[in-house]
This record gives structure tokens, sequence and C-alpha cells, in this order.
């Protein structure tokens, strides 16, 4: 098998997805966050300054899922068939709410009257939410796994096997950690009465994440005990979930020292943490077979040819400085704080 | 209904619904690129108002089309699971090369597209406008080339048998110029210019025929006739082009485009008509030999027909291929004719005063639009019973985990939100084209922002 930096082709190309992943989660994570709080913002002025603090970059941002989605598909192509299919309603219902929530932000504004702009500040927020609801819904039942046949295809995948506990946990914990981020990138963005308040509103969204990924973690050592296997066998990478604690513990006494940059960045630093404890996990698993070990999904038999892996870590090798360079651009010119103006939304 | 039958109506409804809004996109791209070049080069300010108005029209059409557009790649995923473990290692390059060079470049430069007025200096401005353009274009180009290799597969080999097979790759370059590529990319991309020269065409002509914004609108007018009158004869030429690569590489489809159905017969080409799948036969006005002559120069010519195929390796509906082949054909010669005419009335001179023709250029916006779709209605149903030419059936590269009655409640989700979308979108289009370019906006007030103009002469 053909290697790179003395890691096989599967391996790079599994880090490349998680890679994509977490920078995804971080920067979709800030504006489905800051959608998903948005009813909690009053006022038609302050929603519209909300609105425009992610206006210009979150379809920027959802280009990540784009990216992640392709080369999930191209890097795996076994699993992207098999999970896809078997998650066939959350992720139709992804779809419509990834729909509705362009559509809201796009004609929120496009009307005066107040029914018109309640009605989409609804469907955004609640579009918002559900998005990073369903993402950690699958996330959830990946991390659990489900049973699947010799040629890896899911056994009787019925319509409401995605909702369980512990996926439904961490859609919620999913949700939870992505407000907590909106909110700060929120205080980055606004002023005045409306930045006091959404840091009051931030104060909320980090206690009820801290809530659930507590419970998160309790329920998975209880009912998920599978899960801490990898750690228990290596206790040399128990500094990686303490490492993603202390990251964690930092953004409140950030926040409190009213150090909003370094809390987001804190903030993106979990994201990326709790990916990596999930990788570490489930690697060389991607899926792994409830009903019997040998039917499980890995890097080694979902992946794409080596021939074609190569190609695409060339393709990456080549696109990742300029997607980079793109978005550093484009974040350097919308700086600072938002000033509605008339291509407001 | 079997999953079979939703899945490929929910796909059919999901896609054709989305190619409404990529082809405005890359064609109000092209038009933007034109206009707010016009303004850089002469600092007219009327191109500028050209400019900022059918911005605000282009944000319309690239969010949906963004949105509407991911639909497409978890239904490989959700719907097409068979095809999509087949296919990977190909498809999935051409995907990752799309997102990667194509989408992150026009999704990012659209953020100051549309935001940037008065951030950034007016070069910086119109940079990003030929970003996000190219990015279009590119997109464009790594989606046809991935269609593309599903009808003229190249660069493979097949690993495994049944179930297990998969296209493997071989050679990138040769997948990437598969043998339809070239011509198939430039006919898309023409009649994505079209689109948007019509929808130029259209507005104005809507204005000038209501007496408002005439000087932007004799403006936009002229610019539209210029790119429609050029590309409505390029893509004459393209369009000959692609049939002759389907002749050549795809000859069941191009038996199916006119409805031939024996070898040994003369190789007619129908200007219009109606197949008879029972008898066999095609009713219509036809020019003998002509589709042996346009594919060899010889109206003695022998062309395949369907008789020279096994009967489940030909598309079941003929007769559909065939009136989508010859409604897209038709209206593209409707194009050439209606910019010849304006064009005609334009040099005489008195083009503004043609009102009746100023009414058809207001509905002629339709025309591009639905030949663009006929043309990918005879495009895939004409690759049927395939979904990868040759190597996999329609039929066999369906998700095996996924039940009817998921299909069809999705298939009705987005009968609904899709008809919501397009009910929002036709309106707020009306809103803006009643708004009309806003004359306002005339003095240029944008703080030439040090740091990014630093950032770009460096």
């Amino acid at each position: 098998m053909e290697t790179f930096l003395g890691l096989d082709y599967p391996t790079l190309w599994f880090l490349v997805v998680g890679a994509l992943f977490s920078g995804y989660g971080i920067l979709d994570g800030f504006d489905l966050g800051a959608g998903a709080m948005h009813l909690f913002i009053k006022e038609d002025r302050n929603r519209r300054i909300a609105l425009n603090a992610v206006g210009p970059v979150w379809d920027g941002n959802e280009v990540w899922l784009v990216i992640g989605g392709g080369t999930l598909f191209a890097g795996f192509p076994v699993f992207y068939a098999t999970l896809f299919s078997a998650m066939y309603i959350p992720f139709m219902l992804f779809i419509m709410f990834i729909i509705l929530r362009a559509i809201s932000i796009e004609f929120r504004s496009k009307e005066e009257m107040k029914w018109w702009r309640t009605m989409w500040d609804v469907s955004y927020s609640i579009s918002s939410g559900m998005i990073a609801f369903l993402l950690g819904v699958v996330l959830g039942n990946v991390l659990k796994g489900f049973p699947l046949d010799e040629n890896y295809e899911a056994i009787n995948p019925h319509l409401t096997m995605f909702l369980n506990p512990f996926s439904i946990l961490v859609g919620l914990t999913t949700l939870a950690l992505m407000m907590m981020h909106g909110a700060i990138y929120l205080t980055l963005k606004t002023e005045g009465k409306l930045f006091d308040k959404v840091v009051k509103m931030l104060e909320k969204c980090m206690i009820g994440f801290i809530v659930m990924f507590g419970v998160l973690s309790v329920f998975t050592l209880i009912f998920q005990p599978h899960l801490a296997e990898r750690f228990k066998d290596h206790p040399s990478l128990f500094f990686l979930p303490l490492t993603a604690i202390l990251a964690i513990a930092n953004i409140p006494r950030l926040a409190r020292k009213k150090k909003y940059m370094q809390a987001f960045i804190f903030s993106s630093l979990t994201f990326s943490l709790l990916l990596i404890l999930v990788a570490v996990q489930l690697y060389p698993n991607l899926l792994i077979a409830s009903n019997d070990p040998n039917n499980s999904i890995t890097i080694y038999n979902a992946a794409a040819s080596q021939k074609g892996l190569g190609l695409m870590l060339t393709i990456a090798a080549i696109g990742t400085p300029l997607v980079l360079a793109y978005t550093f651009i484009v974040y350097k010119v919308f700086w600072g704080r938002v000033k509605l103006d008339e291509h407001s939304y | 209904m079997d999953v079979e039958i939703l899945s490929r109506i929910q796909f059919a409804f999901t896609v054709s619904f989305h190619y409404i809004y990529p082809p405005l996109s890359i064609g109000i791209g092209l038009m933007l690129v034109i206009s707010e070049g016009l303004f850089l080069k002469t600092k007219d300010q009327r191109y500028e108002v050209l400019t900022r108005f059918w911005v605000k029209i282009f944000a319309l059409t690239f969010g949906i089309g963004v949105a509407t557009g991911i639909v497409m790649e978890f239904e490989f995923g959700t719907n097409w699971a068979t095809y999509s473990r087949y296919v990977g290692d190909i498809f999935g390059s051409a995907l990752a090369a799309e997102g990667i060079f194509a989408f992150a470049l026009e999704s990012s430069f659209l953020g100051i597209l549309l935001f940037g007025w008065n951030k950034v200096s007016p070069r910086v401005h119109f940079m990003s406008t030929v970003g996000v353009f190219f990015g279009s274009m590119f997109s464009a180009i790594w989606i046809v080339v991935a269609n593309s290799w599903q009808q003229t597969p190249a660069g493979y080999k097949i690993v495994g048998e049944g179930m297990e097979a998969r296209a493997e790759i071989t050679d990138f370059w040769e997948m990437v110029f598969n043998p339809s590529s070239v011509e198939r990319i430039l006919h898309v991309w023409v009649g994505a210019f079209l689109a948007g020269a019509f929808l130029f065409i259209s507005v104005h002509a809507y204005y000038l025929v209501r007496e408002r914004h005439q000087d932007i609108s004799k403006l936009g007018i002229k610019l539209g006739l210029i790119a429609a009158t050029f590309f409505s004869f390029v893509q004459l030429f393209l369009g000959h082009m692609s049939a002759d690569g389907v002749a050549e590489n795809q000859p069941a489809k191009l038996a199916a485009f006119e409805g031939h159905y024996y070898t040994d017969h003369s190789a007619d080409l129908y200007l219009f008509g109606w197949v008879d799948q029972e008898s066999k036969e095609v009713y219509g006005v036809k020019v003998p030999g002509g589709l042996a002559f346009l594919t060899q120069f010889n109206f003695d010519g022998k062309v395949e027909g369907l008789d020279a195929f096994p009967e489940d390796e030909i598309p079941t509906q003929i007769n559909a291929v065939f009136q989508f082949y010859h409604l897209m054909v038709g209206i593209g010669m409707m194009l050439i004719g209606l910019s010849v005419v304006g064009s005609f009335y334009w040099f005489r001179g008195t083009l503004f005063k043609q009102k009746w023709l100023l009414w058809v250029f207001v509905f002629a916006v339709i025309l591009p639009q639905l030949a663009n779709q006929f043309g990918w209605f005879a495009a895939e149903m004409g690759r049927q019973p395939w979904v990868v030419y040759g190597l996999l059936r329609t039929s066999d590269a369906l998700s095996k985990a996924v039940q009817a009655d998921q299909v069809l409640f999705s298939l009705v989700m987005f009968t609904f939100i899709y008809t919501l979308l397009f009910i929002l979108f036709i309106y707020l289009l009306n809103k803006k084209i009643k708004h009309g370019p806003s004359d306002t906006h005339l003095m240029d007030h944008r703080p030439h922002q040090q740091g990014i103009n630093d950032f770009f002469s460096e």
C-alpha cells in the first residue's frame, strides 16, 4: 500500500475528511448557532444586525459542507453510500432545513410587513437549530453503529432507527455547542445594548453546553462503553479528553474577562478536539456493525482505489491553500462590527 | 409505485428544478463581468447602475442555486447508494475538484460581490465579480465532466463482480477529457450564457415598453443582444458538435433522437414529428437522408438504427426522447431568429420603436430555459436504461436499504418546498424588476479601504 509521510492513503484521507468536517463545524457552527438563538433576540433592528453578522459569510461556510460531503463520497464511497441510504430520513430533513434556511435569510428583510418578517425569523431560527441537531443525530448514529450485512449494507433500517436516546443526546449537545459558539461570534459583531444582551445569552449558552456535555459523557460511559475502550486500552491517550475538558473550561473564564476573540478561538478548538476524540475512537473503523464486527465498515474496505486517493490528495494539496486564501480575504474585508447599509439583508 | 420509479422521479424533479438557477447565475455572471468591466474602462455611471441592479438579481438566483444543489450531492448517497459505490472513485474526484476549485471560489467572493460595495475599491470589487463568474464556470466543468463520464466512460477499469463491481480510475486526464466532455461543457456554458442574455434582454425590454429606466435599458438591451446573437450562432455549431459526438459514442441515443428504428432504412432528419412506438413509425416533416448527411456528409449513408441494439439496451421512451431533442433544437433556431431580428432593427436604428418585438423579448426569457431543460431530458433519457452507459443499469443503481414509503415522503416534501420556493422566487424577482435600478446610488461613496487595497497591491 502506498504511503506518504509514513501514513497510508486511507489514513491520510481519513485525516483530510476529519479536518474538513472540523473546519465545517467551526465555520458553519457559528452561523447555525447564531441562527438558532435568533428568536431570543428581540426588535427588528437587532435581528437584522444578527442576521447581517452572518450574512456575507454563511454561504461560504456552507461550502465546507459541500466539500466535506464531496471528500467523504470521493474517499470512502462505500461508507457514504451506506450511511446516507440508512439515514435517509434525517438527511432528507437536513436538506429541507438547509433550503428553508437559505430562503429565510434571503427573503426575511425583503418586505416590511411584521407577519412576513416574524414568519421568516421563526423558520430561520428553527431550521438553523434543526440542522445543528440533525448533524449531531447522524454523528451519534455513526458512533453507536447499526447492523450491517456482509455487503456493508444496513439491515432493515426502519423509519425511526435514527432516533435513539444516545443520538438525540449527541444532537442536543451539538446544538448547544453551536449556540455557544454562535453567541461568542455575535459578541464580536455587535455593540451597545444588543451586545449586553448577547453577553447575557452567552452565559446561558455556556451553562447549557457544559450541562449537555456532562450528561452526554456520563450517558456514554454507562450505555455506550465501547466508545471509551480505546482510551482504556491506551491510557496515554487520556490527555486528549483532558485537553478537551480544559479547552471547554477555558471558555467561560475568557468570557468573564471579556476576551471574546480568545473565547472564540477556544470554542473553535473545542470542535476540533471533540472531533479528534471521535476520530481516535473510531479509527480505523468508520461505521461499526453492531451485529457482527466483521461487517464493520473501515477506512480500508470503504476506501476508493489507491490511484484515486492519491489523485485526490494532490487536488486537496493544490486546492486547500486557495480555499484558505479566499476565506482569509473575505473575513478580512468584513472584519469588525456590523453596520447596516443599503446592501444588507 | 416502486423505489426505482419514485427515486427517478425525485432525482429528475430536484435536478430540473436546480437547473433553472445555475445557468442563470453563469449567464448573469457573464453580463455582470461585461457591464462592470465597461464601467471600470469607460467610467460611464450608467454601467455601474446596470451592474448594481443585476447583482441584486444575481444574488437571488445564486442563493437558490446553492441551496438546491446540495440536494443532488446527498441524493447520490441516499437514493443511489449502489451507484455511489460503483462510481465513487471517479465521480468523487470530480465532485471534490468542483468543491475545492470552483465552489469555494464563487461562494467566497460572492460575499464581496453582494455586500462589499462600500468596503473595497471598484477594482477589487470587479475582481470579485470575475472570481464568482469563473467559479461558476469551473463548477459547470466538473459537473459536466462527471456526467459525461456516465455517457462515455473513459480512464477506468472495472474491479470485482456483481454487487461488488466498481469502476476504478486509471487515468485522471483520460477521465476528465472523456470523449464527450469538451463538447458538452461548451454546449452547457453557451446554453447558460443564452439564459442570462435573454433574461437581460427580457427585463430591459419590459422597461422600454413601460417607458421606465430608458437610458439604462437601451444600454442593457444592446449588451444582451450582442451576447444573444453571438452565442446563439455559436450554439448552433456546438450543438452540431455534440450531436456528432453522440453519433460516434452513443449510437443508440442518436437513433432515439430521430426515432430511427431500422439500420437499412434511409436515415432521415425530422424537423418535427411523432414517434409511434407500437408500429415503430415516425410521422412528421423530414429531410430524407438528413441524419446521414449531418453525421457523414452523405445522404445515402447508413446510420445504425434502434434494431441494431438488444431490446433491453435502448430507451423505452423513444417518443419522449425524440420530442425533447427536437424541441431543444427548434428553440435554438428560434433564439437565432429572435437575435437576428433584434439586431436588424438595432442597425436600422428603430429597435426601440418596435413595441411588438420588445413584447416578444419580454416573454422570450422562457425559451433558453426550456431549451436547457429539454436538452438535458433528451441527454439523460436517451442514455437509459443505463446510468453509466453500457456498464451500470439504472435499475441496479438504487439504494438497497431504502423503501418506497421513505422516497414517497421525501418526494412529497420536495414538491411542497420547491413549490413554495418557486412562488417566492417569482414574487421577489418580479418585485426587484418592478422596483428597478435605483439611481440614488450613483454617487460613489466607497471608502477606499486601505487595508484590503494594500493587501492586493503588495
